[in-house]
């Protein structure tokens, strides 16, 4: 009983042509892009990132569906979905904000909160799904209590999945950052996310038990 | 045009009726929870079920298209049994308690439930979450009951323009309402109460303000009032099972009287002081834009709908010089009482209780504004819906239909003809043009068949009008021969089109009238529910019948009005008016 949000039923056009922008725009094709310009412009100013937004907004401003596109660049730029930069969309998109936030929650790629600094990504391609893919991708989400699109409370990890990474040969695979780890058991899960966090926290759960 | 066969019934649509509707012209009824007369399906609930010959499963009413041919069935048991399913699953999730709900009067869910003969439920499921808003004075919220059937994200997104609730989250986490869950207060809600107008269950009702009524009328050191709005006189039979468009003002004074209201009062009464200070405040406009080249603000905006007042505050800032600085009528009559009639009864404002009963959610809003306080307290103590009068009216155990007629108190319950069609969208027009024209005209008659200005009557979203001024008298000369422009809008989404159209210069008007629900307020958000087209049509008509069976029907003629100012206020947007009776509003978050 809950589909897609009725995102641009002004524009009379539904969800599903939402879905195919969304795959046209993939974040690796554009908003890895934008955001590595943000890197190399180095500390962007607060001013900086709002033109660059505003210089997006302007660009797709009244063409038909242009916030799922607009979100999309916006998190390229500030590597997540600030609110106060989710009420400007709505503002100058004159969309309300209730329906900008609806469509922001409806897809897992969104993000309200800053990523961590190592984002994980586990392939749930085809190949990488029928190896093992979902196991591994469970391990990591009950070792770091959070779900896919969230971000530890330490902002040391935050958890996506991918479509495919090209390593089907050596599924499953996963990367975190740049390091793309491949036939992944969901036993040495632990053990990879330990080279990223000092000490890995222990679940309160395991401790009891074990004193 | 295609022809179908509905239950051996043939019926002639033409293209692109949908089966739901198509049935309906049959006289076939299907039940339906997310759909909305008029707007496009959404086919989120799927209790509209129906069998079609050939289809290989049951198929939704409202979002499938009548064809040539097709033989429809929307009483067999595989319907049958579709639709309780349907009804079983959101009564799994469903968390709520009859016996202590709201809604359990007029509950469309329960109804459809015991319809459909379910007597025990199969199924258990995860119940919804449960959060309760209550952090507007106008609406509860309990998205525990929600069945997310979205009438109310169309009402408000689609037909308000305000778009305060939209799907939230994803999968059985999904919650309808506002950004990201915050409450109704953090979003541009204008507080209207069409969703909870339009919502089948008990997720979204007006705050109860019963309890405070009936702790101040049992409070002997009060001296408790109440006023009643125009339209609730044209509605307040529904809750009593009298048909849509009855009217019962006289039974509904009996009953205020018996419930042991001190004085039984009539917000006609400040309609009409609301038209002498709002047609004289145009009036003016006029003069210094015309006369004097002074920059006013024009076209004027009506400002007795507090929806629309929220409205302007939120989405179109710019314009706040263009309304009325006029209060609405009910906060008008809550200045005069706390003042004038306080003082002619001889007790302290702060002893005297106003309650008002009001068609409309926003006006518990208006109510509470920091604004509303010009008598030194709280002008307008309790606003409470005509659904909460129904409701109070049935817990005193009074017999409301077996009541007889009886007359408002004097000297606030006098009133004219031009204030009941305060109700119906055109009516605030209407009641001006038929003063500003005796004003400028020192007395002419006002010349449309009836006193009607049949134009600017009537359910389209924008109506308008131009009048020619001939006769025009004395200070206002400088009118003759003038073509005064008018528009009429309801439905804040076709407010919202009048004035782009003034932004951009396509058209020029000098006042404009503007409710903020479908039909005016005799389609508000607290009226009886269900309102659909043919129930404000009646209600409407009923607001005109009153209105052309009155002596009196243009508002100078009220004699109480015409005392009031020679008594105490001096003329019409004088000093004492400018204080009592006026205010200004301050723009708010666009988002
Ligand atoms: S919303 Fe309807 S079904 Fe739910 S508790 Fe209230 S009356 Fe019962
Ligand atoms: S009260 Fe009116 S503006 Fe507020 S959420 Fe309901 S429909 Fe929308
Ligand atoms: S709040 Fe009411 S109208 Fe809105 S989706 Fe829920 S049940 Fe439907
Ligand atoms: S009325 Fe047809 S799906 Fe809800």
């Amino acid at each position: 009983m809950s589909g897609p949000p009725n995102e641009g039923h002004n524009e009379g056009h539904h969800p599903a042509d939402a879905d195919q922008r969304t795959i046209d725009l993939k974040e690796s094709d554009m908003g890895e892009e934008v955001r590595q310009c943000a890197c190399c412009c180095e500390e962007a100013s607060e001013e900086e990132l709002l033109e660059r937004l505003d210089a997006v907004i302007d660009e797709y401003q009244d063409k038909p569906g242009a916030l799922i596109p607009v979100l999309q660049m916006a998190q390229g730029i500030y590597g997540y979905l600030p609110e106060a930069t989710l009420k400007h969309i709505a503002t100058r998109l004159r969309k309300p904000y209730s329906e900008v936030a609806g469509v922001v929650g409806f897809y897992s790629f969104f993000s309200t909160v800053p990523r961590g600094d190592n984002v994980i990504r586990v392939c749930l391609g085809t190949a990488c799904y029928v190896r093992g893919g979902k196991a591994v991708l469970d391990a990591i989400k009950s070792r770091l209590g959070i779900d896919v699109g969230e971000t530890t409370e330490d902002r040391v990890f935050s958890l996506e999945v991918a479509r495919c990474f090209g390593a089907c040969g050596l599924a499953p695979a996963m990367s975190i950052g740049d390091e793309v780890y491949k036939r992944v058991r969901p036993s040495r899960v632990p053990e990879i996310l330990a080279k990223y966090r000092e000490t890995a926290p222990v679940e309160e759960g395991a401790l009891n038990v074990a004193g | 045009m295609p022809t179908l066969t509905i239950d051996d019934i043939k019926v002639e649509v033409p293209e692109g009726t949908s089966v739901l509707n198509a049935a309906r012209q049959a006289g076939i009824r299907i039940p339906t929870l997310c759909h909305i007369e008029g707007r496009d399906p959404i086919g989120a609930c799927r209790v509209c079920l129906v069998e079609i010959e050939g289809a290989r499963t049951l198929v939704a009413s409202c979002s499938q298209p009548a064809n040539e041919g097709m033989v429809v069935h929307t009483t067999s048991g595989k319907v049958r049994e579709g639709r309780r399913t349907v009804v079983e699953l959101l009564l799994s999730e469903h968390d709520g308690d009859c016996q202590v709900c709201a809604r359990s009067a007029d509950c469309e869910l329960r109804n459809l439930a015991l319809e459909l003969g379910i007597d025990e439920l199969r199924y258990q499921g995860e119940r919804t979450a449960r959060t309760i808003d209550t952090s507007t004075p106008a609406l509860v919220r309990d998205t525990g009951k929600c069945i997310m059937c979205r009438r109310c994200v169309t009402v408000c997104n689609e037909v308000q323009g305000v778009g305060g609730l939209f799907a939230q989250g994803r999968g059985f986490q999904t919650v309808i309402g506002p950004a990201f869950g915050v409450d109704l207060d953090e979003v541009t809600c204008v507080q209207c109460g069409q969703c909870a107008a339009v919502c089948p269950v008990g997720a979204i009702t007006e705050r109860n303000q019963i309890d405070e009524v009936w702790e101040a009328l049992e409070d002997p050191a009060k001296t408790v009032i109440v006023q009643t709005a125009p339209a609730i006189r044209a509605a307040l039979g529904e809750c009593f099972d009298y048909e849509p468009g009855t009217l019962v003002t006289g039974k509904m004074v009996a009953a205020l009287r018996r419930l042991g209201f001190d004085a039984v009062f009539d917000t006609d009464f400040a309609a009409d002081l609301t038209i002498m200070e709002e047609g004289t405040e145009l009036l003016m406009r006029i003069k210094k834009a015309l006369v004097d080249g002074e920059k006013v603000a024009l076209p004027q905006f009506s400002s007795c709908s507090p929806g629309w007042i929220n409205y302007m505050e939120h989405f179109n800032p710019e314009l706040l010089d263009n309304l009325s600085t006029c209060k609405s009528p009910q906060q008008m009559f809550g200045a005069i009482a706390k003042t004038y009639y306080a003082e002619k009864i001889g007790v302290k404002p702060e002893d005297l209780v106003v309650v008002s009963v009001m068609p409309c959610t926003a006006k518990k809003y208006e109510a509470a504004r920091p604004e509303m306080n010009d008598s030194g307290v709280q002008d307008v103590d309790i606003v409470l819906t005509t659904r909460e009068l129904g409701a109070m009216i049935k817990q005193a155990g009074i017999d409301f239909r077996g009541l007889p007629d009886e007359q408002m108190d004097a000297p606030l319950g006098i009133s004219t003809g031009a204030a009941d069609i305060f109700a119906n969208t055109g009516g605030v027009m209407e009641a001006a043009l038929r003063t500003a024209w005796a004003i400028v005209t020192d007395g002419a008659s006002f010349p449309f068949p009836d006193l009607h200005v049949k134009p600017i009557e009537g359910l389209e979203g924008v109506k308008t009008a131009t009048l020619k001024v001939t006769g025009a008298k004395g200070d206002w000369a400088f009118l003759e021969g003038a073509d005064l422009k008018v528009a009429v809008a309801h439905g804040l989404g076709n407010a919202q089109k009048v004035i782009d159209q003034i932004k951009s210069g396509e058209a020029e008007y000098h006042f404009v009238e503007v409710m903020t629900c479908p039909g005016g307020c005799i389609g508000g958000g607290g009226q009886p529910r269900f309102t659909t087209d043919e129930v404000r049509q009646k209600r409407m008509e009923a607001i005109y019948r009153e209105d052309e069976g009155r002596e009196l029907r243009q508002s100078h003629e009220n004699p109480s009005v015409c005392a009031l100012y020679e008594e105490y206020l001096g003329a019409p947007c004088g000093e004492i008016s400018h204080h009592l009776l006026h205010t200004k509003y301050a723009e708010k978050e666009r988002v």
